[in-house]
């Protein structure tokens, strides 16, 4: 089982390629490794409790870890009680651990 | 330090265009913080973020003096991570793309930034413990 930390900084409603970077995670997690999506800039806008995307849904679904950039989240007006089901407010802190632990990392 | 790391960051975008320069640079100061060692490649674009010639300017739309306008340099803060690093024990080794730094005529950069060669970044991922590269869009 291998570890994948994976970032997307793009708003899925401005960028369709984001849903791919999703089924990316999905397909990984799947496949039984061990994955982190992290949200991150424009990309925690679609951890909104109320957006109209169900993809995220599926993510989490798959066993997929989905945090989210507590500073972008702070930026954008977005409440951590705000978020969608699935979803964890976390420090950026979490990326240098990952990195740090030797995952293998994709920013999107 | 037992669990001192070496993270090398490849970044492309220009300052003041994209959240990715910020989210790179909070990402470099947290890895200084800690006092890992830091490689970053700046290619492209990115070789301006430590461009000494950046200047805080006064803002006559807004009414502001330069003090007043306050406006963010990204070479102080490239200063500031290099400095972060060496006084918890790490240090960031920041090297420019020569071949994008003449295209852009960026060469003046702030001290502890130096020049190299995509061989660089290769050197630095081979050394260290993982490597993030952050592309353009």
């Amino acid at each position: 089982m291998a570890q994948y930390l994976l970032i997307e900084s793009r708003d899925p409603f401005d960028s369709n390629d984001v849903q791919n970077f999703y089924g990316l995670a999905s397909g990984l997690a799947k496949e039984g490794n061990e994955v982190t999506l992290f949200l991150v800039q424009n990309g925690v806008l679609a951890a909104r409790q109320n957006a109209r995307f169900a993809a995220l849904g599926a993510v989490a679904s798959a066993g997929v870890e989905i945090l989210a950039d507590d500073f972008s989240l702070d930026e954008r007006g977005i409440v951590t009680g705000g978020l969608a089901s699935g979803v964890k407010a976390a420090p950026l802190d979490i990326v240098i651990d990952q990195l740090a632990q030797g995952r293998k990392a994709i920013w999107h | 330090m037992a669990d001192k790391k070496t993270l090398t960051f490849a970044l492309m975008d220009a300052p003041y265009e994209n959240a990715r320069s910020t989210t790179a640079l909070r990402l470099i100061n947290i890895a200084a913080k800690r006092g890992y060692d830091i490689n970053v490649f700046a290619y492209e674009g990115a070789v301006f973020l430590p461009f000494a010639g950046q200047q805080a300017h006064p803002n006559p739309v807004h009414g502001h003096d330069a003090e007043q306008e306050d406006h963010p340099l990204p070479k102080e803060w490239v200063e500031a991570v290099i400095k972060e690093a060496a006084k918890n024990g790490g240090k960031v080794d920041w090297v420019n793309c020569g071949l994008c730094v003449d295209e852009r005529g960026a060469g003046d950069a702030v001290e502890g930034v130096r020049r190299g060669t995509p061989g660089d970044f290769w050197n630095m991922a081979e050394s260290s413990d993982n490597t993030l590269v952050i592309p353009t869009k």
